[in-house]
């Protein structure tokens, strides 16, 4: 099995699966073209994270982060929710295959979108859970200028690169500059054609 | 709990009876069939017997027949030894968009190295139109290859009209077909077909694995692709490996003499899932040719749901299933067969596909039937693109 005892338990028995129509925050991120694509919910009360709860499309390593993530935030204060790492759920869950590493930064980002979410809604910045839905799409997976698979140092000119890590073929989007699998024609970021 | 089986486009069981074919030269009979004395011939005998009885599988003479150690190997010896042989005429090829790697990355290489290439589409059902490829074709082409079947969507290409097509147009033209889902399963027979050049694999006929071979016209010229001694008269190098060859010899011979009992069986509990799975669960697509199709091929897009959750999900309840969503693949790329007919990446990552072996009963699709609803079900039930759609049909 390609995965851990621990990994194929959260996709089996998934915590906090479901939505919250009261949720304080909500944070979407990845779109199915490129696989995975993960909603959280979260509600806040003193600060704390009370309630959470997460819909995944995706592989099972996508299921058991999503689950995995959200049971590791509940109960934390929104700070020690933001300070939920990438690595640190992948940790939790016993490790990931390498090329399955991306899926723990979507879970990550998608917390951390619902939390900023709560953030900008508290501060009166936010209009309405529809909207920042909608803006929470935008959000993407790994740092900008990493292997949005393993989250991994790209290497090389931009139509013609590589992750370090993970050997994985890359190109970078000349309209959202995010990088995508190479033997791809289209941006899964963006859906913009790829140019090389 | 009982484990049904049905993913023989990644690996079938041997047939009865080949075994017990293989077992004598892996164990006593252990001579190099290029050796003179007595073990070696005996050796070698048992390759001229698989040569034949695979040559009259597909309706060839044994010497057009080259082993191989697997339908990929077969697959680059003809893309890329009949590309190179045929140099001196021309730099063009043309392929279909639903070709395996096999082909597909030979063609890339050989692009590298001065070739052109030009893809032929396919349509819905990833057939590929005869005339679209006469249509590619060029004062500088030298090679045609279409694939006979597609074992990601179970679609039959139309070889014989596609070569008719060719040769109509430019009779120079060398075509050769990957036919590794196809052979044994289906009738083929390379005078109807008009081919120059098959593929086939020993295991998708419940031969070995590492056992295939390619099917070469009398008297069309390849440039050897493994260099070395004068096996395969010279256009394969290595010593062959006669418990697989053995062993693909007995398949083809038992393939030949089944096929029309084990294609009426199949094609029954194939339609028994093409026709019930979308009946029990909304939104479930069957994709490719239902009337083109290989009899042990039940290929499907579900919405909303991603194809490894579905293959881990499928496998706990003890059936094992494939998938070419992009989670599934190593390169972590979504299948370009389903591309090429115009299915979107979403609905791509869906992909699932039931493929039947010989030994496949009626209880086996009883227990798909019963496992695939409640497996969709649940996964569904977490997916926000599922959520989405509820929302949207309520309104």
């Amino acid at each position: 099995m390609i995965y851990s005892d621990k990994v194929m338990d959260h996709f089996q028995n998934p915590r906090n699966v479901g939505t919250l129509p009261d949720a304080d925050g909500v944070g979407q991120v990845g779109n199915p073209v490129c696989g995975d694509m993960m909603t959280f919910y979260v509600k806040v009360k003193d600060d704390r994270l009370t309630d959470i709860k997460f819909q995944t499309f995706g592989c099972g390593a996508a299921i058991a982060v999503s689950s995995m993530v959200s049971e590791m935030a509940l109960g934390k204060t929104v700070q020690e929710a933001m300070d939920i790492t990438n690595e640190k759920v992948a940790e939790e869950l016993g490790g990931l295959p390498k090329n399955k590493m991306h899926c723990s930064n979507l879970g990550a980002d998608a917390l951390h979108a619902a939390l900023e979410n709560y953030q900008a809604r508290k501060a009166g910045t936010a209009s309405g859970p529809a909207a920042e839905a909608a803006a929470g799409r935008a959000v993407e997976g790994a740092a900008p200028d990493h292997c949005p698979y393993c989250d991994g140092p790209v290497q090389g000119p931009p139509n013609m690169c590589s992750c370090k890590t993970c050997d994985l073929d890359l190109v970078e989007c000349g309209h959202c500059h995010l990088y995508t699998n190479g033997a791809e024609t289209r941006c899964t970021h963006c859906g913009a054609q790829l140019e090389r | 709990m009982k484990r049904v089986y049905l993913d023989h486009i990644a690996a079938a069981p041997l047939a009865p009876g080949v075994l017990e074919k293989m077992r004598p030269f892996l164990e006593a009979g252990f001579g190099n069939p290029q050796s003179l004395h007595s073990d070696g011939q005996a050796a070698a005998e048992a390759v001229e017997e698989s040569r034949e009885r695979v040559a009259a599988l597909i309706g060839a003479a044994p010497p057009e027949i080259i082993f191989t150690a697997s339908g990929t190997e077969a697959n680059n010896l003809a893309v890329k030894g009949l590309a190179q042989a045929q140099r001196a005429k021309g730099n063009h090829l043309v392929v279909s968009a639903v070709e395996h790697a096999s082909v597909l990355n030979p063609v890339k290489t050989l692009e590298k190295s001065g070739f052109q290439a030009t893809i032929v589409p396919v349509d819905r059902q990833g057939r590929v139109d005869p005339a679209a490829v006469a249509g590619a074709l060029r004062e500088d082409t030298i090679l045609v290859s279409v694939m006979t079947a597609n074992s990601e969507v179970g679609t039959i290409e139309p070889i014989a009209e596609i070569v008719r097509a060719v040769k109509a147009k430019s009779p120079g033209v060398l075509v050769h077909t990957d036919a590794v889902a196809a052979a044994g399963n289906i009738p083929l027979d390379v005078e109807a077909l008009g081919v120059d050049a098959l593929s086939l694999s020993g295991n998708a006929f419940y031969g070995p694995r590492g056992s295939a071979a390619l099917f070469l016209r009398k008297g069309t010229k390849l440039v050897p692709q493994i260099e070395g001694g004068v096996q395969e008269g010279g256009r394969r190098g290595g010593t062959e490996d006669v418990p697989a060859i053995a062993g693909m010899g007995e398949a083809a011979r038992l393939a030949a003499a089944a096929m029309p009992e084990r294609t009426a069986c199949m094609t029954a509990l194939r339609d028994r899932l093409l026709d019930g799975l979308p009946r029990r669960v909304e939104r479930v697509h069957p994709t490719g040719s239902r009337e083109h199709r290989l009899p042990y091929h039940a290929s499907f897009c579900v919405e909303f749901v991603e194809g490894e959750s579905l293959l881990l999900s499928l496998d706990f309840k003890g059936i094992a299933a494939s998938s070419f969503s992009a989670c599934t693949s190593k390169s972590l790329k979504v299948s370009h067969v389903l591309l090429a007919m115009g299915l979107d990446h979403a609905l791509a990552q869906g992909s699932l596909i039931f493929s039947l072996v010989e030994t496949t009963s009626e209880t086996d699709i009883d227990a798909v039937m019963d496992a695939f609803p409640p497996v969709v079900q649940r996964l569904r039930d977490m997916s926000p693109l599922y959520t989405e759609f509820l929302k949207e049909t309520r309104r």
